[in-house]
């Protein structure tokens, strides 16, 4: 029996595109090779950010996917956590000031606070700080728990899940599985570092790559980080394209009282094994913004892969070489924040509805994103 | 040629040994003060003057055939540390004890058999008055008599299963081992119960009774009795530690690690003795661990102890085939019963876990909490994923075991410590 569309990729991206879609009134099967919600998504440390974004497109699709989470989630527990940023710069304080400055003009609530008022909201901060940047805005989910809930609505709504199926092929007669074929009138990719991989099996390639991320965790300790802290170094390595490895801190605790130390940023494929230079710049540079972790004993190390576009913008909208085939993918490590804005536009555009956000800076046909077949 | 022995217990002894006779330069690293393992604790062993001991010491990470090593006791700010380029490694961690978990087994008095057994040989310290060992496998009878040598009164032997089936079983050929275990059935003869397990423990702060229940087959429960105790010891079988395979990238097979009649992993220069390869005792730990450590050092093949390796498999197997873990045991558990001792998740919790289709290891941990804690799933971590294999049944799983062993950190280690690697151990 036919359906709609067929998501490939289960993770919180494809998860909220079937959401949305499902509740268009399509019927929606979602498609994973591997378990749902297992790939980045239940790799990262759930990520509701708007501080870490310069204006432009991707901070008005943050904006507007900050507003529509809530709503989305209402009936389900997925930890979400309203504990805000903090940003905090060591040395010149002007670059911090110029970026909080261009946010607040686009709508972010970005306070400009003294060292003093820093140290207050976070006592162990090392005393280095020469200025400081709050965003209230700025929340953590459990990622996992976040797609899960996505899913059951989709399910809830006569939508089916298929852990374990695998695409391997599209044609006219609909999307080609390790299970049989499934006929649709539209497909969407939604494997985040995988999309790549996956376009080409669906004749339409795009330049997505996998860019590695690590996070160390430490034994649950007494409560000694409250916010979301991090580097003001942090805005560069994202928007950066080096293959090199970068490092910049991201520190906080989670509920079960482990601190998180993010994050790296290297281009190696999809590599899993350990680099220990790695763990040692992350270690490092925790230490040097909270000095008195340097005794809390670091109790695991997990990695995962980023979605990536050469343009380090997300990918979202219709594939122009194969009808009916979308892409939403090119999250980089924003894929749980963004993801409620993704689904919404994704499904405006393909159902022909009138979009919310601009949805011209996304497009595939862009300059970099389409490859040769 | 440089050979990095991991872990100072029969196989990791008998590796270094054997490695430094064939002319290696041999490094024995172990996490003890002094050699001998589980199995020799409290009776310290000595290692060939040639191999390079380094005790208290713990490989944390792996990267290639580089080995990152902390020296000192743990969590003490003077631990140091240094990288060992290898040419040849033999992973001979060893196995820890596995305990199914049951109502009241966080208790405080309800011990596993290891950490009974190292009281008693270590310190001479008895776990109680009043004790019942309950669990399956030959293991259980030496831990009762160490119990009864330090004054003890071991009121009864549990097995799950019939313990002697064993014994007509064609391939376990091997007389020491037979007049060893017969030796121990008739010493203990009167207190040996089959078919029985402690299937719950009772008590306020501390256990002050067990429910022993009779068992069918499957280990579901056909009767049970409250027994008055004062503590309890639990023991059904061992996991191996893999992690360091698992970084290494060594292949797995049914929950050991893979290896070749000269110990070699599926990842070139890496080999692995005794428990970590399945469960046989220390003299087949031994004799593995003389073949991994000559092949190790590219010494010839030892041709004695490759012929104490084959028959030792052999009866390994089948006394692992006569001690079973039976899925009954999950029919134990209430809703309220924790798993996950370190994170405190209870059966209840990985039963809506997979409600959610957290069907993978990374998702059912995250969204169970389940194996998040300090001891990373070492303890739990196996009964977590066979509950969740039932639980499961009408639903694709994905679990895997290397996916549960999977710690590219293999001990802690401070902040600070990681801080101040010096670049030329990168």
């Amino acid at each position: 029996m036919g359906v709609d569309v067929v998501v490939v990729g289960a993770g919180v991206v494809g998860a909220a595109c079937a959401d949305a879609l499902s509740a268009a009134g399509l019927r929606v099967t979602v498609l994973d090779r591997g378990p749902l919600a297992a790939g980045t998504s239940a790799a990262g440390e759930g990520n509701i950010l708007v501080s870490d974004k310069e204006p432009g497109p991707e901070l008005a699709l943050a904006l507007s996917s900050l507003a529509l989470w809530p709503s989305l989630v209402e009936d389900f527990d997925i930890e979400w956590d309203s504990k805000g940023g903090l940003v905090v710069a060591t040395g010149d304080p002007t670059p911090l000031e110029r970026f909080a400055a261009a946010q607040r003009e686009v709508g972010v609530d970005a306070r400009w606070i003294t060292p003093v008022e820093a140290l207050e909201m976070e006592p162990h901060l090392t005393r280095r700080v020469t200025a400081a940047v709050h965003y209230p805005q700025d929340a953590q989910v459990q990622p996992v728990l976040a797609a899960q809930a996505l899913l059951a609505k989709v399910r809830r709504r006569g939508g089916v899940l298929r852990p374990g199926v695998a695409v391997v092929g599209l044609d006219a007669r609909g999307v080609h599985t390790t299970e049989g074929v499934i006929a649709c009138e539209h497909v969407v990719n939604a494997c985040g570092p995988w999309s790549g991989e996956v376009s080409r099996v669906l004749g339409a390639p795009i330049a997505i790559a996998p860019r590695r991320g690590m996070v160390l965790v430490t034994a649950p300790l007494p409560p000694t980080v409250h916010h979301k802290v991090y580097d003001a170094d942090y805005v560069g390595a994202v928007a950066s394209g080096d293959a090199d490895l970068q490092t910049s801190t991201v520190v906080e605790s989670t509920a079960a009282g482990t601190i998180l130390i993010g994050s790296s940023r290297e281009r190696v494929g999809f590599d899993e094994s350990i680099r220990v230079r790695v763990l040692r710049e992350l270690a490092r540079k925790a230490v040097a913004l909270f000095p008195a972790l340097a005794d809390a004993p670091v109790m695991r190390a997990y990695g995962g892969f980023r979605p990536y576009a050469p343009d380090h913008l997300p990918v979202i909208g219709a594939d122009p070489r194969v009808p009916g085939l979308w892409h939403a993918t090119g999250h980089e490590g924003a894929g749980i924040g963004l993801a409620a804005a993704t689904g919404a536009l994704l499904a405006e555009l393909l159902t022909g509805a009138t979009p919310q956000l601009d949805p011209k800076p996304f497009r595939v046909d862009r300059p970099g994103v389409l490859l040769c077949a | 040629m440089r050979v990095v022995v991991i872990g100072g217990g029969p196989a990791g002894v008998a590796a270094a040994e054997a490695a430094v006779r064939a002319g290696a330069d041999t490094v024995l690293v172990d996490s003890e003060p002094t050699l001998g393992g589980q199995f020799h604790r409290g009776n310290p062993q000595r290692v060939d003057s040639r191999v390079r001991h380094l005790a208290n010491s713990t490989v944390w990470a792996v990267q290639g055939l580089r080995l990152h090593i902390r020296t000192g006791p743990a969590d003490s700010p003077t631990r140091t540390g240094e990288a060992i380029d290898a040419d040849a490694v033999v992973i001979a961690t060893g196995a820890h004890d596995r305990v199914v978990p049951f109502p009241g087994w966080d208790l405080p008095g309800v011990y596993t058999a290891g950490a009974a057994q190292a009281l008693a040989k270590g310190q001479g310290i008895a776990i109680g008055q009043r004790v019942l060992v309950s669990g399956t496998g030959p293991f259980l009878l030496p831990v009762a008599e160490s119990l009864k040598h330090v004054g003890a009164n071991v009121l009864g032997i549990c097995d799950a299963n019939t313990g002697a089936g064993w014994l007509r079983h064609p391939r376990a050929a091997n007389p020491t081992k037979i007049a060893e275990l017969l030796g121990y059935a008739i010493r203990l003869r009167t207190s040996w119960q089959p078919r029985t397990a402690v299937v719950a423990a009772h008590g306020d702060d501390k256990v002050s009774a067990v429910t022993v229940a009779k068992l069918n087959p499957d280990w579901t429960i056909r009767s049970q009795r409250r027994v008055a105790v004062d503590a309890v010891c639990v023991g059904h079988g061992f996991t191996p530690r893999l992690e360091l395979a698992v970084s290494a990238g060594c292949k797995l097979a049914d929950g050991f690690i893979a290896v070749d009649h000269t110990g070699a992993t599926s990842v070139p220069g890496w080999y692995a003795a005794g428990e970590v390869t399945g469960i046989g005792g220390a003299d087949l730990a031994a004799a593995e661990g003389e073949v991994a450590g000559t092949a190790a050092a590219g010494g010839p093949c030892p041709a004695t102890a490759l012929a104490k390796v084959r028959s030792g498999r052999r009866f390994a197997a089948a006394l692992a085939a006569a001690h079973p873990i039976r899925p009954g045991w999950q029919t134990w558990l209430a809703d309220d019963t924790l798993v996950c001792r370190c994170e405190e998740v209870t059966y209840r919790a990985l039963r809506e876990a997979i409600d959610l289709d957290a069907t993978g290891t990374r998702t059912f941990k995250l969204t169970s909490r389940v194996g998040l804690g300090l001891c990373q799933g070492r303890m739990c971590g196996r009964s977590a994923v066979d509950l969740a294999t039932t639980l499961a049944a009408q639903r694709r799983t994905f679990f895997t075991p290397a996916d549960l062993q999977r710690r590219p950190i293999a001990t802690p280690l401070r902040l600070a410590e990681l801080a101040s690697l010096p670049e030329e151990d990168l």
